[in-house]
C-alpha cells in the first residue's frame, strides 16, 4: 500500500545494558513492521515492557533506530529530517503535569509552535489560529484559556491542550503516548472522543498507544499487540478483539475488567507473570514461559508471522491460516 | 451483621485555603464489617484519599477533621494522642499507599524496610524479624530472595506487592489502600488484585479500597460507595451498583468506561466539573451537571437516605415530602 501515510519496515532498537564492560544488548523493538493509513487510528497495545513506547520515541526522532527504515508520507526519515517533516508527526506525551512550562500562560506555548512551524502566519493570524485550535480540542471560549496557566487547568483540559499543540504544525499523523492513562475514568471518554473527532473530522491519524484494550476497541480502527518487542498480532480492531488468536492478545483480554459482565476465570491463575527483558535472545518464541499452549518448537524457532485474513496476523506456531 | 470493625459517622474534613475553608469531606458515615471489602469510587477531588487519610489518621495540616468520630474496634480514632496512635497503627491498621516507587524507600533494600517497620512496632529479635519477612513476601509470591534487593530491581507489580506485604507483617484487622493498582498495567492489575482477595479470605483482614477506576474493584468488592464532592452519594453492594445505579453520577460514571466485548457505542461521560468545596452552593452539589436536574436540586442538599442495603442521596430517587 503506497498511500499509507506512515510505513515502518523492520524497525528495531537495542539498548546496551550492564556495566561499562558488558557486551549485553536489550532488545526493546525487534523487527517491527506495520504501516498506517490516512485518517486512521492505530492502537499499539502491550503491557508495561513491550516496547510500546519505543516505537514513538523511535518515530518521534527521539531514539535513533538500529535497524529497519521509517518511511513518512512517502519519504525515508532520518536523523536530519527537517522541523517541516517532524512536525507533520508530533507528539502528545503522558504526563499532562510533566509536558507542560509551568510558568508560561498556555497561550506563549502555542504561540510558540505556531511561529516556528507555520511562519507565513502573521501576528494576529497566529492568535486567531491558536483560538481555534484550543476549540478544535474543546476548550471554549478559546481566548480565555489562552489567558491561563496551565495549573488553572485540570489533567484533562492539560491533555487536551497538548493535542492542540499538536495541531498547531499541521500534522498528519499523531503520536499518542498513552495520553489518559494518567486521567480520571470520567475525564478519559471525553479525551477518547476529541480524538475520534480529530480522525472523523480533520482527517489525521493517529497512533494510540496504551495497555487499556477496551479504550482502543473504543477509538481504533486497526490494532497492533506488541509482546517484548515484536509484534503478536495484528488485526482491524473488530477481528482482534472478536477473534484474539495469539495466546498473549487471549491473556491480555481476560484480564481486561468489564463490570458488565461477570469476572473470567483464567485456568491455572495464580501468578500471571510479567514479560521478559529480552537481553541478547536465542531464536525461540518469547511468549512461550507464560504461554498456555506452549509446544516443543516454541523453544527453539522464532514464529513468523501466519496469514488469517488480509488484514489479520498473528505470529504464533498454534494458530494456522484458515 | 455484627458489630463493624470500623465505624465512621458525620465525618468532617476541611482544607485550610486562603479563601477559608474547603470542605473536602462533608458528613460521612460510612460501617465497615469485620472481613468486608469496601470500595470507594470517584473523580480526582471527590475527597476519596482525604477519606481514607482521615480514618488512618495520616491528615496534616492544611488539612484536618472539624466534626464527627471514626471509632475502630470501639476506640474513637479521633480522640487519641500520637503515642496511643503510634500503637494501632500497623498493628490494627496499615496502610498500602499509591505509588509505590515513592512510598518505598529506594536507597535500603526491602528486608531492612521491612525490618525497620517490625523494630518501630514490636520488640521481635532478628531471627524472628526474617521469619517474619519471609513468610509475608510468600504470601504475595516475591521469592525471598528480594529480602536483599532494592525497589529498582523490582518491577512496578513486585513493588506494589510488596507494599502489601509489608501492610500485612503485623497481622492487621484493617488494611487500607489508596489506588494500589493505578501505575500498573492490566495484566499486574489483575494479579494484585486476586492476591488481596486470596489474602483476605485466608486472612480475614477488612478492606478500605479507593480508586477512580471502578471497573478495577467491580469484581472484587462486597460493597461500593461512590463519593461525589466531599461527600457518598451512592452505597450499596458492589453487583447492584453496577447494575442499578440510581444516583445519576453513579450512572455517568458508569457511562464513562468504554466496554471490552459489550456492544459499541458512543460514549459521553460527565460534562462539566466538580464544584468549588469552599462556600459550596446550596441545593444538591451534583445538580450543576446532572441531566435530571429539578428545580429543588437547586435549593435544597439532598440527605442520604437508606432503604434495605441501598444508600442514595438525590431528590429523583427520594422524592422530598414522600417520606
Amino acid at each position: 500500500m503506497s498511500g499509507a501515510v506512515l510505513q515502518v519496515d523492520g524497525l528495531s532498537r537495542y539498548f546496551r545494558v550492564g556495566g561499562l564492560r558488558s557486551r549485553g544488548q536489550l532488545h526493546a523493538l525487534d523487527d517491527v513492521t506495520f504501516e498506517v493509513a490516512p485518517g486512521e487510528i492505530v492502537a499499539l497495545v502491550g503491557e508495561s515492557g513491550s516496547g510500546k513506547s519505543t516505537i514513538a520515541r523511535v518515530l518521534a526522532g527521539l531514539y535513533k533506530p538500529t535497524r529497519g527504515t521509517i518511511v513518512f508520507e512517502g519519504k525515508a526519515l532520518n536523523g536530519h529530517s527537517s522541523r517541516k517533516v517532524r512536525g507533520r508527526m508530533p507528539m502528545v506525551f503522558q504526563d499532562p503535569f510533566g509536558s507542560i512550562n509551568p510558568v508560561l500562560r498556555v497561550g506563549h506555548s502555542l504561540l510558540r509552535s505556531l511561529k516556528l512551524h507555520r511562519p507565513e502566519l502573521s501576528k494576529s493570524q497566529r492568535h486567531d489560529e491558536a483560538v481555534a485550535l484550543v476549540e478544535r480540542v474543546g476548550m471554549t471560549p478559546g481566548a480565555q484559556v489562552l489567558r491561563r496557566y496551565p495549573h488553572e487547568l485540570s489533567g484533562g483540559q492539560r491533555q487536551r491542550l497538548g493535542f492542540a499543540q499538536a495541531l498547531a504544525s499541521n500534522p498528519s499523523l499523531i503520536l499518542a503516548d498513552e495520553p489518559v492513562s494518567m486521567l480520571d475514568v470520567s475525564i478519559r471518554i471525553g479525551l477518547l472522543n476529541v480524538m475520534k473527532g480529530l480522525r472523523d473530522r480533520e482527517g489525521v491519524s493517529l497512533l494510540y498507544i496504551t495497555h487499556d484494550l477496551a479504550s482502543a476497541r473504543y477509538v481504533a480502527n486497526r490494532m497492533i499487540v506488541l509482546y517484548a518487542g515484536q509484534i503478536a498480532e495484528e488485526g482491524t480492531t473488530d477481528e482482534v478483539i472478536r477473534s484474539p488468536q495469539h495466546p498473549y492478545t487471549q491473556l491480555l483480554m481476560s484480564t481486561a475488567p468489564d463490570p458488565r459482565l461477570p469476572l473470567a476465570e483464567i485456568e491455572g491463575e495464580r501468578d500471571l507473570g510479567e514479560p521478559p527483558k529480552v537481553i541478547d535472545p536465542e531464536p525461540g518464541c518469547r511468549f512461550a514461559p507464560r504461554c498456555p499452549l506452549v509446544m516443543d518448537v516454541c523453544w527453539t524457532t522464532t514464529p513468523t508471522m501466519v496469514t488469517l485474513s488480509p488484514t489479520h496476523r498473528a505470529a504464533c506456531f498454534a494458530v494456522t491460516a484458515t | 451483621m455484627s458489630e463493624p470493625i470500623l465505624r465512621v459517622r458525620d465525618l468532617m474534613v476541611e482544607y485550610a485555603t486562603s479563601h477559608g475553608p474547603a470542605q473536602a469531606v462533608h458528613g460521612v458515615n460510612l460501617d465497615l464489617a469485620e472481613g468486608e471489602f469496601l470500595a470507594i469510587v470517584g473523580e480526582s477531588g471527590c475527597g476519596k484519599s482525604t477519606l481514607l487519610f482521615a480514618i488512618a489518621q495520616l491528615l496534616s495540616y492544611p488539612a484536618s477533621i472539624v466534626g464527627g468520630s471514626i471509632t475502630f474496634n470501639g476506640v474513637d480514632l479521633t480522640s487519641l494522642d500520637p503515642e496511643e496512635l503510634r500503637r494501632h497503627r500497623w498493628r490494627d491498621i496499615s496502610v498500602v499507599m499509591q505509588s509505590a516507587m515513592n512510598a518505598l524507600n529506594p536507597t535500603i533494600s526491602i528486608g531492612a524496610q521491612l525490618a525497620d517497620a517490625c523494630k518501630a512496632h514490636t520488640d521481635w529479635d532478628d531471627k524472628r524479624i526474617r521469619q517474619r519477612s519471609e513468610e509475608v513476601l510468600a504470601m504475595v509470591s516475591i521469592d525471598r530472595v528480594h529480602l536483599k534487593s532494592y525497589p529498582f530491581q523490582l518491577s512496578g507489580g513486585m513493588r506494589q506487592r510488596a507494599m502489601i506485604a509489608m501492610a500485612l507483617l503485623l497481622e492487621p484487622r484493617l488494611v487500607i489502600m489508596d489506588e494500589p493498582t493505578s501505575a500498573l498495567d492490566v495484566v499486574a492489575q489483575r494479579s494484585l488484585m486476586r492476591q488481596v482477595e486470596s489474602l483476605r479470605h485466608e486472612l480475614g483482614f477488612s478492606v478500605l479500597f479507593v480508586t477512580h477506576d471502578m471497573s478495577v474493584v467491580s469484581h472484587f468488592s462486597d460493597r461500593l460507595a461512590v463519593m461525589y464532592a466531599g461527600e457518598v452519594v451512592e452505597l450499596d453492594t458492589t453487583r447492584e451498583v453496577f447494575d442499578h445505579p440510581q444516583h445519576p453520577y453513579s450512572q455517568g460514571l458508569m457511562d464513562a468506561f468504554p466496554s471490552l466485548l459489550g456492544e459499541a457505542r458512543q460514549l459521553t461521560g460527565i460534562a462539566g466539573t466538580p464544584p468549588a468545596l469552599v462556600d459550596p452552593p446550596p441545593g444538591c452539589l451534583f445538580a450543576p451537571r446532572c441531566a435530571h436536574v429539578m428545580d429543588v436540586c437547586r435549593t435544597t442538599r439532598p440527605d442520604l437516605i437508606t432503604r434495605g442495603t441501598r444508600a442514595v442521596r438525590c431528590h429523583l430517587v427520594n422524592p422530598p415530602g414522600a417520606l
